[in-house]
């Protein structure tokens, strides 16, 4: 469990990291390293040349604007999780971190490491699929925005491309008054999830839902938004009725096959019971507001 | 006096050493100079080499050597069969490296040295194999078939060992009862997952001959006898040291593992140091596990409960090789009656190759697999009788005027009848049932159910043979300049605390305080007659060893001081690291004392000054030294205990199952525990709690997810699910003390208590928890949320 030999380089701007990235094809990013070594010491990934981005001053900090949270990519999981101006705009965002890993991992491990990393059972991918955050991904010829449902393409596979850097991961604030929630089951605690949902919502002043976000890991090779479950219970008040209705129309979402100890039977158990409970909570946390 | 310290929780020795990081572990000695050893290893279940290629990894620079079994000389040989037993017809064990096939994934087939582990990596890749490979069978019971692809061409049906044990007349007990429950219940593979992996490093010093080994071993001075004879060197010339090691349970307890023979062999041919630390994964792959046992055991019991039967029958995988022998499957079938009665025993086992790493014993060593047996059928017999499941049990304990109570026919490790020395069974099962509230829980329950939550309580008690033979020894020493006392026996330790427990027992006889006893052991420089480290052993077996040894040094203490204080011997006392006449203010420090007890020539201090020959306290008729008589207040003795003495508890939980999830969480766990008298409860506990904790892994998480074709999918700490401390609930432990009679302290072993009951409990929680859903059955473990899915499923949940 030694990794091969390798080259390292520690940019300290974007432009240098990019070209360095550009000029030889088998040089990866490094950003905490949480995923990226171990992977490395079981010669799963043998990359030529580490690109250490830690000393790039552009990519550092959290800025909380008035709609969007921007999360450059040296920000550890640690700092969104612990932000006060986060929890203040976005308190869902600190009750799924509480989920990555353990303490001493995510002082290290990054936001957008996590979002790079792809995997199908982390939080960090769900949480930017039910927000319908974005991420800015800057090459050699330029910068673009990729919103998350085009960002996660399969298993530990994104949109973006190999001489890419993503600069920076944006997650959008709750709007007044929406309720949230996100729970997820794993063996153990700190595990990645075998199933995690999420939920945000925001009720009219009939106590009716007017605006459902609901999302799943760990069911398919992306996170994924269930657009059917969200349809199903838009308009309703959420009752037991509408909860059967939105964890039936959510059955289809789960592809991952059976595994030894996970079959899909389990999977869809526990995604019918995290639905109806991410709902329920979200709702009982949401104020009602006027409808405009 | 002084305060007694045998019992009291006196504070371990050796923490801050350990807590500070000053711990010395194989990696940590320093070896300037050193070579680095990789293994390539099979990627393969069962594969026939056709050719190996190491030119390239030669060629590679850095690298020192590369072997495979044509380069390793006579060591080129099947390993030893450790304890042999006529049940095995055809006892397999391994060779270092492998010569024609490979029988399990990760075994070892070449070996490369190199300037560093990176490069021997790096080489070790470059070696090219081609295999050939075989068909094979994981199923033990499919294994056993005729047409089955064979493990080893020469062991038909793959089986490796086949007993049967009986005790009365089970054929009568069956005829004769009134009702019989039966049931098939599975312990899955596991592994012991120390926080140190193996770790092994050699020096060679051709000028003075001697091969020195740092090894983290629990058995140095076996491996020097072993060393020792595979390398014709004399005893005196080899030198094991266990230093430091970061646990063991029973893993770190086998002669030999390829590298434990092919470091020193390369430290002695190469002429530098070589050092191999084995990483995570090979840990997985190459190093002992064990536990998957598969039990259908029936029960014939009367109308009241009374069980008057046992029929057990049981298949065993052993791996591809047996080198420890049967001894994981006799303790479980030693173990199946557990703390019950039940007089007619017929237990047979089939022992079955596997293409997987050997079994040998990890912490437990069977007896989970009987626990979980025999505990499991106790509840499912009370179900049908319609008995409490207290109750079940409080009729077929073994009462206390029934000790020693027999079990003939059944012969236990240690090749004798099973004797269940003593113990107060009734009253540990009447205090499992007082903590956990058993008589309220129905209510408890009810009330839980009616918010939808699903509680269930679990129990099950154990019985664990403890204190193995031959024997150990013991050397106590008291330094002259110091006074402080030197305790030496030929154990090794991987954390247990034996420096503390020891040195209680010495301090108690020697008057000195616990921290003034330094412990030494696991380096055969230091004391080399013992066994090892294994069978939950050392404070029986070394203990007793040691306070025999202390006893001896006791006397000799009292009489140089009672001639120094000129007093008759029963006028002194020992207290506070000296020797007082009692009643008055005189005394002689025991530094003093072992000065003047070695006659001296020369005065090299003060102290020394009073052992030279013109000085007062030196005073004799005839020879400085008598007949008979040594220097220095020294002694050695040894205990060879004449039986194994069995400890017991009764463990229960409370548990709660989230239907919906299918996750477990352990709401409350308690243990009744009897070891006997407790040299320190403190350290007791800490043994109990880390084997329950190791219980819960095995109950709940921790299975090797071994796929068809022989690999192992899960060889990380990343995908074994070993529980972290959030997975542990608080646990309760009380304790019962029924000293044995077996030995002078009066004491059991504890090591492997903690783990035993612990899947019955849980599984017997979880099926209690979910009774509302149906009769569902758990008997399988470690039991995971998609099994709870699946039967839940069954019931149309
Ligand atoms: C024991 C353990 C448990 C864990 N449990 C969880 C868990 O429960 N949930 C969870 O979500 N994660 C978990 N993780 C992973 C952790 O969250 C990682 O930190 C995260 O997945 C990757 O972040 P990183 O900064 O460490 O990335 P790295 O390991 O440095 O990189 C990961 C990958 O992303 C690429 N990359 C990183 N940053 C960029 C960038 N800015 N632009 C382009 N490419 C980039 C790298 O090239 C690499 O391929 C766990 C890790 C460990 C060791």
């Amino acid at each position: 469990m030694k990794p091969s030999i390798f080259g390292y380089q520690a940019p300290t701007s974007i432009d240098e990291a990019i070209s360095i990235l550009a000029g030889d094809p088998d040089a990866v990013v490094l950003a905490g390293g949480q995923t990226l070594l171990p992977a490395m010491n079981f010669r799963a990934a043998n990359p030529s040349t580490l690109v250490d981005i830690q000393h790039v001053a552009d990519l550092r900090g959290i800025e909380v604007g008035a709609d969007v949270i921007v999360v450059k990519a040296m920000t550890r999981h640690r700092e969104f999780e612990l932000d006060a101006e986060v929890a203040r705009v976005n308190p869902l965002v600190a009750e799924v971190m509480q989920h990555v890993a353990h303490v001493p991992i995510r002082n290290r491990g990054t936001v957008v490491g996590s979002l790079c990393h792809a995997d199908p059972s982390a939080e960090m991918p769900l949480l930017l699929v039910l927000l319908g955050g974005s991420v800015i991904a800057q090459g050699p010829s330029g910068q673009r925005e990729i919103a998350a449902e085009d960002f996660f393409q399969s298993f530990l596979t994104t949109a973006r491309e190999r001489d890419e850097i993503i600069t920076e991961a944006r997650f959008p604030v709750l709007s007044k008054g929406a309720g949230w929630a996100f729970d997820e089951v794993t063996r153990r605690h700190g595990d990645y999830a075998i199933v995690g949902v999420g939920c945000v919502l925001s009720l009219d002043d009939g106590g009716r839902a007017s605006r459902v976000q609901l999302a799943a890991c760990g069911i398919a090779d992306t996170p994924v938004r269930l657009n059917e479950a969200e349809n199903t219970l838009t308009g309703t008040v959420l009752g037991a009725s509408d909860l059967d209705a939105a964890v039936a129309a959510s059955a289809a979402a789960v592809t991952q096959p059976d595994e030894t100890h996970v079959s899909q039977t389990y999977r869809r158990r526990a995604l019918g019971t995290l639905i109806r409970r991410m709902v329920t909570t979200a709702a009982q946390r949401a104020t009602q507001m006027e409808t405009a | 006096m002084s305060t007694r310290q045998f019992g009291a929780r006196v504070e371990r020795n050796v923490d801050p050493k350990l807590l500070r990081g000053e711990g010395a572990f194989v990696d940590d000695i320093p070896l300037p100079d050193a070579l680095h050893v990789a293994f390539l290893r099979s990627p393969h279940g069962r594969a026939q080499i056709v050719s190996i290629d190491t030119s390239a990894a030669k060629r590679h620079p850095g690298v020192a050597a590369v072997f495979t079994s044509d380069d390793i000389g006579a060591l080129d040989v099947e390993m030893p069969l450790l304890i042999p037993h006529p049940s095995m017809k055809n006892p397999k064990t391994q060779r270092p490296l492998a010569r024609g096939d490979v029988y399990y994934v990760g075994q070892t087939v070449a070996m490369v040295v190199a300037v560093d582990r990176y490069t021997a990596e790096d080489a070790a890749a470059l070696i090219e194999v081609e295999y050939a490979p075989l068909s094979l069978e994981m199923d033990l019971a499919k294994a056993l078939t005729d047409d089955a692809p064979l493990v080893h061409a020469d062991v038909p049906n793959n089986l490796a060992a086949h007993f049967i044990q009986t005790s009365g007349d089970p054929d009568d007990a069956f005829a004769r009862a009134e009702h019989v429950t039966k049931i098939t219940v599975q312990v899955d593979r596991s592994t012991a997952a120390p926080m140190e992996c193996r770790a092994v490093a050699a020096r060679w010093d051709a000028v003075s001959g001697e091969l020195t080994v740092w090894d983290g071993t629990q058995a140095p001075i076996s491996v020097r006898g072993g060393l020792a004879s595979v390398f014709e060197l004399d005893e005196d010339k080899v030198r094991v040291i266990a230093p430091d090691v970061g646990g063991g349970f029973g893993q770190k307890v086998l002669l030999f593992y390829p590298d434990e023979l092919l470091v020193p062999m390369a430290a002695m041919r190469l002429g530098r140091p070589v050092k191999y630390i084995e990483d995570r994964r090979e840990n997985f792959l190459g190093s002992s596990q064990e536990r998957t046992q598969i039990h259908t055991i029936e029960l014939a019991a009367l109308r009241t409960g009374e069980v008057i039967g046992l029929r057990d029958f049981f298949l065993h995988d052993t791996g591809a090789f047996i080198p420890y022998g049967i001894a994981v499957a006799q303790v479980a079938s030693t173990s199946i009656a557990g703390p019950y009665r039940i007089p007619n025993i017929f237990v047979e086992f089939k022992a079955v190759y596997t293409p997987t790493v050997q079994v040998t014993p990890y912490r437990g060593c069977g007896r989970p697999q009987a626990c979980f047996a025999i505990e499991r059928a106790m509840d499912q017999l009370a179900e049908e009788l319609g008995l409490d499941r207290f109750e079940i049990r409080r009729r077929n304990l073994i009462a206390e005027n029934q000790f020693p109570y027999e079990r003939d026919g059944l012969l236990f490790a240690d090749g004798l009848k099973v004797t269940l020395d003593s113990g107060q069974y009734g009253k540990a099962l009447a205090m499992a049932a007082a903590e956990l509230g058993a008589e309220n829980f129905a209510a408890e329950q009810a009330k839980a159910r009616a918010e939808g939550r699903y509680l269930g309580l679990g129990l099950a008690c154990y019985v664990e043979g403890t204190g193995l033979g031959p024997y150990e020894g013991g050397h106590v020493k008291i330094h002259p300049i110091t006074g402080k006392v030197y305790v030496n026996t030929g154990l090794s330790t991987q954390g247990q605390g034996h420096d503390t427990v020891f040195a209680q027992i010495v301090a108690d006889q020697l008057g000195v305080s616990p921290q003034d006893v330094i412990v030494v052991e696991g380096d055969t420089k230091a004391f080399d007659w013992g066994v090892a480290t294994f069978a939950s052993r050392a404070a029986v077996v070394s203990g007793n060893a040691i306070h025999k040894t202390a006893l001896t040094v006791r006397k000799k203490v009292i009489e140089a001081a009672a001639n120094m204080l000129d007093v008759d011997p029963d006028q002194i006392e020992l207290r506070d690291s000296a020797a007082w006449v009692k009643g008055s203010n005189r005394f002689a420090p025991l530094a003093a004392i072992a000065t003047a007890s070695n006659p001296l020539r020369y005065a090299f201090n003060k102290a020394a000054q009073a052992a030279t020959q013109f000085a007062p306290a030196s005073k004799h008729d005839g020879p400085p030294l008598a007949d008979g008589q040594a220097p220095g207040l020294e002694a050695t003795d040894y205990y060879s205990p004449s039986r194994s003495t069995w400890a017991y508890g009764v463990h229960g939980a409370i548990i709660e199952v989230d239907p919906g999830l299918c996750t477990v969480k352990i709401r409350k766990y308690v243990c009744i525990h009897d070891c006997g008298n407790m040299i320190n409860p403190m350290i007791v506990e800490g043994q109990v709690l880390g084997g329950i904790a190791q219980g819960i892994g095995g109950a709940l998480y921790e299975h090797l997810d071994y796929q068809a074709d022989g690999n192992l999918a899960n060889a990380s700490l990343m995908d074994f699910l070993v529980p972290y401390a959030t997975e542990i609930p608080n646990v309760s432990i009380l304790h019962l003390e029924t000293p044995t009679p077996l030995n002078p302290l009066g004491v059991k072993g504890v090591g492997e208590a903690g783990c035993i009951a612990v899947g019955a409990v849980v599984a017997s929680g979880v099926e209690d928890a979910l009774r509302p859903f149906g009769a569902l059955k758990f008997h399988q473990v470690p039991l995971s949320p998609n099994m709870i899915s699946h039967a839940l499923e069954q019931v149309g949940y």
